[in-house]
């Protein structure tokens, strides 16, 4: 099977299409953001280089590989120079395990449109997450450079504390979905998205999410007010450019994750399967797939902008407890709701139970909602 | 097969090498480095052998957890850089003798008690299905229940012993108060 | 398990994709040495001492926290997969699980492990 050339060329097709498909998607993320922002600040933003600035991006690029890059005295030079490495790697191939279309019959064979349709595609997630996290300690560490340092360590104990949260979602995630590949829990959201069963839990992800690619309203690693540009400080040239990359593809990879695990993936909104005699239906043409993906993962991607252009940086303090004493808990709270409704329906025989879950949930994050601002006001004036 | 055998020494080479690059460096990072690793290599061997949970589970807690927690220590106590000054009289003599008790074990079991071929050949392919994993949760949680919840007291004792470990000096420092 | 060859084959052309990107950068960028650009930036002041100093201890704590629950995390996966064959049963002894170590969370809380002053 191994010697197989066929199968080697469709594995290196789907990983470079992955690939080149980040890279792509980050050279115009970075334009998007910064049109969508400058327009939410009633600014112009790039808009000199090609047609509405379009060419901003490639510009930029270029700039940036004719650009000088130090490295600073006494900084560990191996380290330094694998650090931006380690990053870019993992956010790439965390794309490895999502699929963009439904497995198909193509030129005589099955072909799964994921590099690697595993069976246990939610803990590779998970293991990939935690390993995202050395890139960013060891560029820190490497620097010699105490912001840079500071910058490191924050951003990773920031990182370990909401991979907790993270991990709980998962769980949630295939106990409604009854597996671990990330393929199946597509198909099981045929009939109704996981976002609608388990609405607290999206959201929740969202927010976890944003703490892990380091992204406004937590993007305490770049604080520049206080770290200058954390843990990249000392970097320059092509290899800042890679752990800025690095941001942008995980941007695109967690959106693509939020929309696998909650909204339907590649499928269309689940109401629409019928619609035209099942025209706009994936089952019928799979390469709708990756068009609805686009479009989740182009709404997902606005909506972090919009945040980051909405909200405050979070002080470091309250980022932590936020995520150590209310995003730990409610999350393993919803991981109990969402058993006890699956429970429910199953041995009372009735579907109506299992919509136990969304209405529990729903009050339990207003709940949790409610008791953030209280202690946030008691706080704010006990404070001495 | 001989692929099998060629990846699997490859592995094996590896896995020797950042065992000993781990060993030898005199900066703490980088063996914390080449344990990670090690680590991964291990989790390689793991899916050769037809267990990509346990592969998984290695690298999240090994090499994702265990070594954030190492890297820390090493940076909390600021020993970066080890001062070969420090090593305890009877450190070498007694790591000789253990590390030759051990090889002479491993090299027993290796000749008298095992069957090389069977250690390098991977279980059947089928065993990498949905089935194996759900196999593994049933097994989990219903023959090995109690070594499950005991798992759960293990880790409270864990998490106990830390907090007294790191939070006593402010105890007694607000007591000095 | 060919999958995974899959990803082998992604994490070496993703390294190679990083390897040229640095590379182009040294090829096309300019090179001239001087003390003043290898000093670290600290906003302008000139830096003193060691770039990397001793870390407070609740880094520490936090990643030994972190150790402690993502093994819970591990647990929990398993159990997922299989919870609709366990059912009720299964719902009980992750409760009873859940709860030791809730016991050891309501401790950390108390004893302020999980503040980070």
């Amino acid at each position: 099977m191994i010697s197989d050339w066929t199968l080697w060329l469709e594995w290196l097709i789907k990983s470079l299409v992955m690939i080149f498909a980040l890279l792509g998607g980050f050279i115009f993320l970075t334009y998007f953001e910064r049109r969508a922002l400058a327009r939410m600040q009633t600014r112009i933003g790039p808009n000199r280089a090609g047609p509405f600035g379009l060419f901003q991006p490639f510009a930029d690029a270029i700039k940036l590989i004719f650009k000088e890059e130090f490295t600073p005295i006494h900084a560990d030079k191996i380290v330094f120079f694998l650090a931006p490495i380690l990053t870019v790697v993992p956010s790439l191939i965390i794309a490895a395990v999502i699929p963009i279309a439904p497995t198909t019959e193509l030129f005589g064979r099955t072909i799964s449109f994921a590099v690697a349709d595993i069976n246990v595609g939610i803990l590779y997630l998970m293991s990939i997450a935690s390993i995202s996290v050395y890139g960013i300690v060891l560029a820190g560490w490497s620097s010699n450079n105490k912001y840079a340092m500071l910058g490191g360590l924050r951003s990773s104990a920031q990182m370990i504390s909401y991979e907790l949260a993270l991990g709980f979602c998962f769980v949630m995630v295939i106990l409604l979905g009854n597996s671990m590949s990330l393929n199946e829990i597509v198909v099981a959201q045929k009939d109704m998205w996981f976002a609608v069963i388990q609405p607290t839990g999206a959201i929740l992800f969202f927010i976890v999410v944003l703490a892990e690619v380091n992204r406004a309203p937590f993007d305490m690693p770049e604080a520049e007010q206080e770290l200058t540009a954390g843990f990249h400080s000392e970097y320059s040239g092509m290899k800042f450019s890679l752990f800025f990359m690095a941001e942008y593809q995980k941007m695109i990879v967690v959106s693509m994750i939020t929309a696998v695990l909650f909204f339907g993936g590649y499928r269309e909104l689940w109401f629409m399967t019928d619609w035209f005699n099942g025209a706009l239906s994936v089952d019928r043409f799979w390469f709708l797939g990756p068009v609805y993906l686009l479009i989740k993962v182009v709404i997902l991607l606005f909506v972090m902008i919009w945040t980051r252009a909405t909200w405050p940086r979070i002080r470091y303090d309250r980022l932590m407890s936020f995520g150590w004493k209310v995003l730990l808990p409610l999350s393993l709270a919803l991981v109990f709701i969402t058993a006890v409704g699956i429970v429910l329906a199953d041995v009372l025989k009735s579907v109506l139970y299992f919509w136990s879950i969304p209405v529990v949930s729903i009050m339990l994050g207003l709940f949790a909602v409610a008791v953030v601002q209280w202690s946030l006001r008691s706080k704010f004036h006990g404070r001495s | 097969m001989t692929i099998d055998l060629l990846l699997f020494l490859t592995l094996a080479l590896v896995a020797v090498a950042t065992a000993l690059g781990m060993v030898t460096s005199k900066n703490t990072v980088y063996s914390a480095l080449f344990l990670v690793l090690n680590f991964a290599t291990v989790a390689v061997f793991y899916i050769l052998l037809g267990a990509p949970f346990i592969a998984m589970s290695q690298i999240t807690v090994y090499a994702g957890a265990i070594m954030v927690l190492f890297l820390f220590v090493i940076m909390l106590l600021g020993t970066e850089r080890l001062n070969s000054a420090n090593i305890l009289p009877w450190q070498r003599p007694l790591a000789i003798i253990l590390a030759v008790i051990l090889t002479v074990e491993a090299g027993y079991l290796l000749i008298f008690k095992s069957n090389p071929t069977a250690m390098v050949n991977a279980p059947d392919a089928s065993i990498n299905t949905i089935g194996s994993l759900q196999s593994l949760g049933m097994a989990l949680f219903t023959d090995y229940l109690l070594p499950f919840e005991a798992t759960s007291i293990l880790l409270l004792v864990a998490m106990v012993g830390a907090i007294i470990l790191s939070k006593q000096d402010k105890n007694e420092k607000g007591g000095a108060k | 398990m060919l999958e995974y060859v899959a990803i082998a084959l992604m994490i070496v052309v993703s390294t190679f994709v990083a390897l040229s990107a640095i590379g182009m950068g040294e090829l096309l960028g300019p090179k001239k040495k001087s003390k003043a650009k290898d000093v670290p930036y600290e906003s302008g002041m000139l830096p003193y001492g060691e770039g990397t100093r001793r870390i407070p201890v609740r880094f520490y704590l936090i990643a030994v926290l972190f150790i402690l629950f993502d093994i819970e995390v591990i647990f929990f996966l398993p159990w997922a997969v299989v919870f609709r064959q366990l059912r009720i049963f299964g719902l009980i002894e992750m409760a009873v699980f859940i709860g030791i170590l809730l016991v050891g969370y309501a401790y950390a809380w108390k004893k302020g492990a999980l503040e980070w002053e």
